[in-house]
């Protein structure tokens, strides 16, 4: 899977992808967005009038204006500063959540197909089971223990229930690569065996893991929304764009629609960037994937 | 013999995440809240006979709870609602509704992803081909409660546009029309057709994209070759030999989906008002209702079986190899 084209030179694979990446239009196009995304989150508020906590006893329910970009809620909050609040939370969930699933998936996968036995059955059959039983009911059901806590804790279990496809394209993918010769030897060599995983065979297929990991990135962003939607995740006074969908949705189709437009429509474009950007990673670093590594 | 496995292995599974949700309910949800939360509170011995009544004391131990429960499903009784009423009852009542929710989506869902992957892939580079991918990704990236909103929006003004009402957005059916008259069934259809639109066009977004990959992974084939080569016209040797083929993969997937299928319904329903299995589910939690919880742990859980035994019996279908293993 790595250097396959038979280039000599070390980092020309880096500039291949590189080059193979930079080609793709739409996908550069996606990751300058992504960029901007978090730059106007972060950064945006420092230059803006009004805070996400100020209330504006002058406005109340008004449209988008000079004063208030994205309008202002019932209660005269500043509809862009809530919206660039709820976009940092929810960036740095998928963000933080996606790293976390992808090395858990990494981990237990490799684990599975390496030492295969007893250790591969019991992951195989914790992955079917997490499969009927989806990650959104057990983390709504577990919501009671961690309101009032830290969002972390709402981040570590997001990961926890999504790493399973990809662990499973992990544990195949190393029941052939643990058959090669330079795993053979590593092991004669007496590695030992997590570092025989670590550094022997998840490296190969790093170009697998930094997709997933960029999908995964907007997929925790979808299942923040969707479980905060319902106040099973990000709870307030914390705000994320699923809180804000969930304050507002009922506004849309009228003439206050402006308040669920923003943060719905901006959620989707982020949603969108971000998958631009895991499909041209996808083409760029193996452009001969199938079906191999869904999604 | 293999799915006689399959079935076994499957229904091991459900007996485990059933457990583990009524475990895990039990764990996190504070039914004793609900009592002590009235004004006025009533006296503790009164809120502890309460709770042993339903099964839900937090005093008694967990196991004996569990027994409890366990012997309750055993004889057919999935216990008492937070209410005290029979949580069967109540159950058999949201089935019904959510069930036709999960099949229309998920089977016309499914239907019309593959059939529209595969001819993508058939057309691979065409417009339809650039049209559907297009289509199917800005789907996928769009959450499932923004795209009810979207569609319920757009029924309306479907509505406005067309100058009388044809679509409904909110709950499942007008009050007062009886059942199985002509006018009963239009007035159902009309509020089933834009919930069950946001199933099936997530569906056909999921489908299709996977439907696609494996169908090019199998056209570029010999066998598909072959097949031409003995005289097969083309649409013979793409829908008997190929589109066979690279349905298999599906199967995996059709299980999977299942689950998120009735993840989406949840959102389904609390947009457009339906009083369903996702609906039951989000009130359970919020008024701690344990043995709720665990019934729609259970009902999830049977759904995927029944779910995954059905893509096993399909893959042993197209797949010969399954068979003789």
């Amino acid at each position: 899977m790595t250097a396959a084209t038979g280039i000599s030179k070390s980092d020309s694979r880096g500039r291949l992808v590189l080059r193979r990446f930079l080609r793709r239009r739409l996908a550069l196009f996606g990751l300058l967005m992504v960029v901007l995304f978090f730059g106007f989150a972060y950064l945006g508020p420092d230059f803006y009038k009004w805070n996400y906590n100020q209330l504006d006893p002058a406005a109340f329910l008004e449209p988008p204006s000079a004063s208030h970009w994205f309008g202002t809620t019932q209660n005269g909050f500043d509809m862009f500063a809530q919206t660039m609040r709820g976009m940092q939370k929810s960036l740095i969930i998928g963000l933080v959540g996606a790293l976390l699933s992808t090395a858990i998936a990494a981990l237990a996968g490799a684990a599975a197909g390496y030492f295969s036995g007893w250790t591969d059955r019991g992951i195989i059959a914790l992955i079917d089971l997490l499969l009927v039983l989806p990650g959104f009911l057990i983390i709504a059901i577990l919501s009671p223990l961690f309101q009032r806590r830290t969002w972390l804790i709402f981040v570590v279990l997001l990961a926890a229930f999504q790493w399973m496809i990809t662990a499973r394209v992990v544990r195949s993918m190393t029941l052939s690569l643990k058959e090669r010769e330079f795993i053979h030897a590593a092991r004669f060599a007496g590695v030992s065996n997590w570092k025989i995983i670590l550094r022997h065979l998840l490296p190969n297929m790093s170009s697998f893991l930094v997709i997933d990991a960029t999908i995964n990135v907007s997929s925790l962003i979808l299942a923040e929304v969707g479980l905060s939607f319902f106040g099973f995740g990000v709870q307030p006074p914390d705000i994320s764009l699923g809180t804000l969908i969930n304050d507002h949705w009922q506004a849309a189709g009228t003439q206050d629609g402006y308040q669920f437009y923003f943060p719905a429509i901006l959620l989707v474009a982020l949603v969108l960037c971000v998958n631009l950007v895991g499909d041209g990673l996808r083409d760029a670093l193996d452009p001969n994937a199938g079906m191999g590594a869904p999604r | 013999m293999f799915l006689l496995r399959r079935l076994v292995y499957l229904v091991l599974l459900v007996v485990l995440a059933t457990s583990l949700t009524y475990v895990l309910a039990a764990l996190a949800l504070n039914p004793r809240s609900n009592f002590e939360g009235r004004n006025p509170a009533p006296p503790p011995a009164v809120v502890d006979a309460l709770l042993d009544d339903l099964n839900l004391n937090n005093k008694t131990p967990m196991l004996k709870r569990f027994g409890h429960w366990t012997e309750g499903l055993i004889h057919g009784s999935l216990g008492k609602t937070i209410d005290g009423g029979s949580v069967n009852d109540e159950m058999g009542r949201r089935m019904g509704v959510s069930l036709r929710l999960l099949l229309i989506g998920s089977i016309l869902g499914s239907l019309a992803g593959v059939a529209a992957g595969a001819y993508s892939a058939v057309k691979q580079y065409g417009f339809s081909d650039h049209l559907m991918t297009f289509v199917s990704f800005v789907i996928l990236s769009i959450p499932t409660v923004v795209l009810s909103v979207f569609i319920a929006i757009g029924g309306t003004s479907v509505n406005d546009l067309l100058g009388r009402r044809i679509v409904y957005n909110t709950g499942e059916y007008t009050p007062g029309l009886s059942n199985w008259t002509e006018a009963g069934i239009t007035d159902r259809l009309e509020h089933l057709i834009l919930p069950s639109l946001v199933l099936i066009l997530q569906g056909f977004a999921f489908y299709s994209r996977y439907q696609r990959n494996s169908m090019l992974d199998v056209l570029g084939s010999d066998f598909v070759r072959t097949a031409q080569a003995k005289g097969l016209r083309r649409p013979q040797a793409l829908i008997k030999h190929a589109l066979r083929t690279a349905l298999i993969p599906m199967g995996t997937f059709f299980a999977y989906e299942f689950a998120l299928i009735f993840i989406g319904s949840i959102f389904v329903e609390k947009i457009f008002t339906w009083h369903g299995m996702g609906e039951w589910f989000i009130q359970s939690i919020q008024r701690n209702d344990v043995n709720a919880t665990a019934a729609i742990g259970m009902f999830v859980a049977v759904l995927v079986l029944i779910a995954g035994f059905l893509s096993d019996l399909v893959t042993a279908m197209l797949d010969p190899r399954v068979r003789r293993s």
